[in-house]
């Protein structure tokens, strides 16, 4: 039992992950194939997830009802929502044809899950100006510095921007400067961090790879 | 209790009334104000444009409703671009909140222009797997999406027969809103296969996208609804974008004073307190 | 009877009392129709001859057959120089043809259209030989290239335009396994402090002190990526943290797999701090895969239990200010860390504390100080002062003029 919970698991990680990483260097078919459909079996498991995910959303909030835990009734919400799409998409939208125009299915999408979406999504309009007014403060040079280039890039991306300063020379108008901001200063700094961060992953994968970092295995304390 | 004291102490309520306000207005009286082309959106035009008439093109709408008003405009534009130059289209989604979106903007914009489904045009739908999708796609298009996003085997389709791989296309036309998009395409697909790629991506992950562009790798690059507007100005057919940039602009302005506001109410007192 | 009629003078018709029996206008139709058919037939005849007199086009030559670099062995370069009666636009397509022996039958595989030079052939299998010839098609007949090019399709075992990738990624792997090595010698390694890591026992002590909760998010990407892994990674330690000061700790996930993974790792960290008993597994939830729908969750367990400490570790996107405005209007301390560049700004002003891109990978390394995970944290580093050089180097290069240094570091 031993070799399929602590070494089983370890070795899998390797061999997979070093077949994948030896994939990008190497066409021949012998490592390129088995790379390929691996990759697609993944895609199997990810999607299956989801149903693993429905499972356990209906479970856990079950329980919560049946033992009438805190805001119960807010689940009851969730349940009736989920297994209601459910119904309507499975009985009452033309079977595998669901999605088409004029469904049951794409009605409550279009009037219930994008308005909802886009909703939570224009919050943070009203968020970052709060936020905006509340923490940016200018408490050194740096945050001085920054405070300028965020000023000229808010108002040179807008076509405010333009209109404040159409009668001035190119090179002195608002849009060129917040172009220059954007392609190169930000650009380089993103870069640095993008680069950082990519040697990040790398390790933690080889990590992974290696066994090192095996905390996402449960350890048998037995 | 002192004027500063009290506005820093505001309610944030307040702030999110003048905020509505600010963005309703222009919405209802527009200002018009001018548009100026930027050169990433140039750039996006001109690379859109530059390719033969009448070649296949795959469109990849990875983004959901959340994003859909920034991110719809260029959709839509860029789909009326290609149907104006007889290009086929070739579209998937990796984003599941994102079929119904595109298969929408195709769909009207086929009728409005003539264009046959299966013929000019094929929506293959939503995949789950992100970056592994991207590189099975590349290497198959019929083997990684068997059926298209209405079910029908895509073999049976003639834009699918003549077109399996990247070799047959001419463009990628990537619109992202984030994970998995724009970034992933490149990385995983552009140097793979050597395709060309132009992006459309939410204003916050745009400046993510430069480094892509400078180097080559993307051709063109849409930022936000700012960057749909100038691509509708481009392509000369006025949409929602232009229609959001009075308010958009507004609500900018707005924010700058507030940032101004908050740090003149900072030094006032820190001055007072220094005095004190 | 005719004859007998005609035998009869009455009825012999003679050429003094003859008159026309056909009316002009019929006559003069059937004239035309007799010139209509005469100018059709030598129309007709014209373009035949025409035909037979229009040559079939000259064949293109120096057909080439050659195997596509860096392959799977599936794929062989067809070239081959244009046709001359390109010149004249006497050419509609060319076509592809191929057999498997050098004398053929060849069979046509593909056309490409005229003005074209090159086609991939894709239907090809490594170790089988080809051979190849292009016809050039007219409106006079087809003209076949005289040479038959042979093709063998090879798969190779390295992409040699990815040699400067993989000779970087050896020299990360080296560095890192050495440094991994040298640290299980027992010597001790400097890293930086890290304040935004060091917040968060403060975080934990001061939510104890209020008697409230922590709140941990892990991000809101699925098991696949590196920085949810990373985020877990820590979440154990977090987990210890408050088992050892008995504070409650709230988990929201989003993904399936990233839910029985957290629940693990909670669990471990309470069987590591001694506490496993007050292992509660209602702690670590399943929301919902949405974006919105689980920030909107999220929000509604912060303003509902209002946590004291509120750490958000992993991947993120345009929840970010949402989750951390949200908190802020909580007054619990904030302790944010993501390598998405884009969401950082939104972290750095509404957060107490921010990790900034990798300071998140580094954040498992610090807070358990085993040694081979400090370890591969120096050789990461010294990786990255490689790099530097490298950058450095390619700019002046690049100024001065040379691009082999530039061309070499391209993949494709």
């Amino acid at each position: 039992m031993s070799f399929f919970k602590q070494h089983l698991p370890v070795w899998l990680t390797a061999i997979i992950g070093v077949l994948t990483i030896l994939s990008f260097f190497m066409p021949h078919p012998l490592i390129a194939d088995p790379a390929e459909t691996l990759q697609n079996w993944a895609i199997v498991i990810v999607a299956s997830g989801y149903v693993l995910g429905a499972a356990n959303v209906l479970k856990v909030n079950g329980e919560d009802v049946a033992r009438r835990r805190t805001n119960w009734p807010y689940k009851i919400v969730l349940l009736a929502s989920m297994i209601g799409m459910m119904i309507i998409g499975f009985f009452m939208s033309g079977g595998t044809h669901f999605l088409d125009a004029g469904t049951k299915f794409t009605w409550a999408y279009n009037n219930l899950y994008v308005p909802m979406q886009a909703t939570m999504f224009a919050l943070l309009a009203f968020f970052i100006a709060s936020a905006a007014f509340r923490a940016f403060r200018i408490r050194t040079i740096d945050a001085g510095l920054l405070a300028i280039a965020a000023l000229i890039v808010m108002i040179g991306r807008v076509p405010i921007g333009q209109w404040l300063t159409k009668d001035l020379p190119e090179p002195w108008q608002l849009p060129v400067w917040a172009s220059w901001l954007l392609e190169w200063p930000q650009n380089a700094a993103k870069r640095g961090i993008a680069i950082g961060a990519g040697l990040g992953v790398m390790a933690t994968g080889l990590r992974i790879i290696l066994g090192i970092e095996r905390n996402y295995m449960r350890e048998d304390k037995s | 209790m002192s004027w500063g004291e009290r506005l820093e102490k505001l309610d944030r309520r307040w702030i999110f009334l003048a905020v509505g306000f600010l963005v309703l207005i222009p919405l209802l009286f527009p200002f018009k104000l001018p548009i100026a082309v930027s050169g990433p959106a140039r750039r996006y035009f001109e690379a859109v444009d530059k390719i033969p008439d009448g070649s296949t093109v795959v469109v990849s709408g990875d983004f959901d409703p959340a994003s859909a008003p920034e991110l719809m405009p260029m959709l839509t534009s860029s789909v009326r671009h290609l149907f104006r130059k007889n290009c086929k289209i070739i579209a998937l989604q990796l984003w599941p909140g994102g079929p119904p979106l595109v298969d929408g903007v195709l769909h009207s914009l086929g009728d409005e222009m003539g264009k046959k489904y299966g013929v000019d045009y094929v929506n293959l739908g939503y995949k789950s797997g992100n970056e592994v999708v991207m590189l099975a796609f590349g290497t198959s298009f019929s083997r990684t999406f068997p059926n298209d996003y209405s079910g029908t085997p895509v073999k049976q389709l003639p834009l699918m027969q003549k077109n399996d791989n990247f070799e047959t296309t001419k463009l990628l036309v990537n619109i992202s809103a984030g994970y998995p998009g724009t970034k992933e395409w490149v990385q995983q697909a552009q140097g793979r296969f050597h395709i060309t790629m132009v992006s459309g991506s939410t204003a916050v992950q745009a400046p993510e996208l430069y480094p892509y562009l400078q180097s080559g790798q993307v051709l063109g690059l849409l930022g936000g609804m700012a960057g749909a507007a100038e691509y509708e100005k481009s392509t000369g057919v006025l949409g929602p974008a232009t229609k959001g940039m009075d308010a958009q602009s507004s609500a900018h302005v707005f924010i700058m004073f507030l940032i101004l506001l908050g740090n003149a109410i900072y030094f006032a007192r820190r001055n007072a307190q220094g005095r004190a | 009877m005719p004859f007998m009629a005609a035998r009869d003078s009455r009825l012999r018709p003679t050429f003094a009392t003859m008159r026309p029996r056909l009316p002009i206008p019929a006559l003069a139709g059937a004239l035309l129709a007799l010139v209509l058919w005469a100018g059709v037939a030598c129309a007709q005849d014209s373009l035949a001859t025409i035909q037979l007199l229009a040559p079939a086009p000259a064949p293109p030559t120096g057909v080439t057959a050659n195997d596509v670099a860096n392959d799977k062995g599936r794929a062989l370069a067809i070239s081959w120089t244009a046709s001359a009666a390109e010149k004249t636009n006497s050419v509609l397509v060319y076509r592809i043809l191929r057999a498997d022996a050098p004398e053929g039958p060849f069979a046509v595989i593909d056309s490409v259209a005229a003005g074209t030079t090159s086609k991939t052939d894709e239907t090809v299998t490594a170790g089988h030989a080809y051979w190849y010839r292009v016809a050039a098609v007219g409106p006079g007949g087809e003209g076949l290239s005289t040479e038959t090019a042979a093709g063998h399709p090879t798969a190779q075992w390295f992409n040699s335009t990815r040699l400067s990738v993989f000779l970087i990624t050896l020299l990360f792997f080296a560095f890192v396994l050495g440094f991994i090595l040298f640290a299980q010698t027992g010597k001790s390694m400097f890293v930086r402090r890290i304040p935004g890591i060091d917040a968060i026992e403060e975080a934990i002590g001061r939510a104890t002190e209020m008697g409230r909760s922590v709140l941990y998010v892990p991000g809101i990407n699925d098991i696949d990526d590196i920085q949810t892994m990373a985020s877990l990674t820590i979440l154990e330690t977090v987990a210890k943290m408050t088992a050892k000061y008995e504070t409650p700790i709230i988990v929201p996930t989003n993904y399936p797999v990233v839910f029985t993974l957290a629940q693990e790792m909670v669990k471990n960290g309470f069987v590591a701090a001694g506490r496993p008993d007050a292992y509660d597994p209602n702690s670590v939830r399943y929301v919902t895969t949405e974006q919105f729908a689980y920030v909107a969750a999220v929000n509604g367990i912060m303003l509902r239990d209002k946590p004291a400490a509120n750490i958000y570790l992993g991947a993120f996107f345009a929840e970010s200010l949402l989750l951390a405005e949200t908190g802020f209007a909580t007054k619990a301390i904030q302790v944010a860390g993501t390598a998405q560049v884009a969401q950082l700004p939104f972290f750095v002003v509404a957060c107490d504390y921010t990790l900034i891109g990798e300071e998140l990978y580094a954040a498992g390394a610090y807070l358990s100080k085993e040694p081979r995970l400090l370890g591969s944290l120096k050789g990461s580093d010294l990786m990255k002062a490689v790099l530097i050089l490298i950058i450095v180097v390619g700019c002046v290069l690049e100024t001065a003029g040379y691009k082999g240094f530039t061309n070499f570091m391209a993949t494709q």
